[in-house]
């Protein structure tokens, strides 16, 4: 994980926002912390004063959603902050899902080996679906082109001594649908 | 307006009409957003530039289809339940199905891929059961049934990573 990164913005949270004024006098609803929810799902507004914009649209003051904010990131229910690209549009065409057939008792070693690799994005354990699924390990590989994806694959494959592992690669051909979740309930946003 | 099928038509090499700012901006901000009073202005200070401009940058990006939103990505087994899906379909027939696909609630990916199940997906709800009525009532639509994947470990959850942008200026 890039926690340094991490680090470095939880020090500037604490001096950068609202100070320790106090302001906060009661906690915000269950259900204006909803409303945020939703609101922060579709992205920050972009204006100066963001976070602002987003207490008058949930309901709640500005320094309650920035401590809400800062709750969910340090409990883990926000994973990053920032930037959402679409690699797609900057060229970041080939994608590939790699999907593997790992024994039960080396599945999160493997997991854990492929997902401090560079190339892999993403890695994950998921059921085997027998007969028709017999892969319970995925992983992401995102490249500008399927060469050098491939070429990353053969070289990961290599240096982890994987090649035993009965492997295959699903290149995406065309995306449908590309975004960020929503969890919130319909008319709860 | 934050969850509509990529159009076919986009210009997809967008990395050329970044510059410098642009892809400072996109390698340092894909994480640590600044939770303070004015987040852009804190960027603006770290790049050396000015808050309006940083604003009007990321309006860019998003008007040019680089930039999805600025903002948070949910840890998907808290914020919600989430799982990875598949159908087999005719692929002649694979637009149509992905239509369906694209119209249930709660779907935020939705890919073609190069394998016998050929539709991947992955479908949102606020919690479980939703997340079963969901899958059900869209797998009554699609007729064929519907890979069910949950994730049952995450090794590696976090889609951001280096970009190549000189291997991009190449491509």
């Amino acid at each position: 994980m890039k926690t340094t990164n991490d680090l470095e913005f939880a020090a500037t949270g604490a001096t950068g926002a609202t100070g320790a004024t106090g302001a906060t006098c009661h906690a915000p609803s269950a259900e204006a912390e909803r409303r945020l929810r939703g609101l922060l799902e579709q992205g920050l507004p972009l204006d100066q004063r963001p976070w602002r914009t987003l207490a008058e649209q949930a309901g709640m003051a500005e320094d309650q959603v920035m401590t809400c904010v800062r709750r969910w990131q340090a409990d883990g229910m926000i994973k990053r902050l920032g930037l959402v690209v679409k690699h797609r549009r900057l060229g970041i065409q080939a994608n590939a899902m790699v999907v593997w057939n790992v024994p039960d008792e080396r599945v999160a070693e493997v997991g854990r080996r492929l997902a401090r690799e560079t190339a892999v994005t993403l890695c994950y354990r998921r059921p085997r679906r027998l007969p028709d699924w017999p892969y319970n390990l995925f992983c992401m590989i995102h490249g500008a082109r399927r060469e050098r994806v491939e070429a990353e694959l053969a070289d990961i494959v290599e240096r982890l001594g994987l090649g035993g592992l009965e492997h295959r690669v699903l290149f995406s051909t065309h995306a449908y649908r590309q975004c960020g979740g929503r969890y919130v309930r319909e008319g709860e946003a | 307006m934050h969850c509509q099928a990529p159009n076919s038509q986009a210009p997809t090499h967008q990395a050329r009409k970044l510059d410098a700012l642009d892809r400072r901006l996109i390698d340092s901000y894909q994480r640590g957003l600044p939770v303070c009073t004015r987040p852009f202005h804190t960027i603006a200070e770290r790049l050396g530039s000015s808050e309006a401009e940083i604003i009007a940058r990321l309006e860019r990006l998003q008007a040019l289809g680089v930039l999805s939103r600025v903002g948070p990505v949910f840890d998907h087994a808290r914020a919600g339940a989430s799982l990875l899906a598949a159908v087999a379909v005719p692929e002649a027939e694979r637009d149509a199905f992905a239509e369906l696909i694209n119209a249930a609630p709660g779907v935020n990916h939705n890919y073609a891929r190069e394998h016998d199940f050929n539709l991947w997906f992955v479908m949102t709800a606020p919690d479980e059961t939703e997340l079963v009525a969901r899958l059900d009532g869209l797998e009554a639509r699609l007729g064929v049934p519907i890979l069910r994947l949950p994730m049952l470990e995450g090794y590696h959850i976090d889609l951001s990573f280096p970009i190549p942008w000189a291997e991009l200026e190449r491509a």
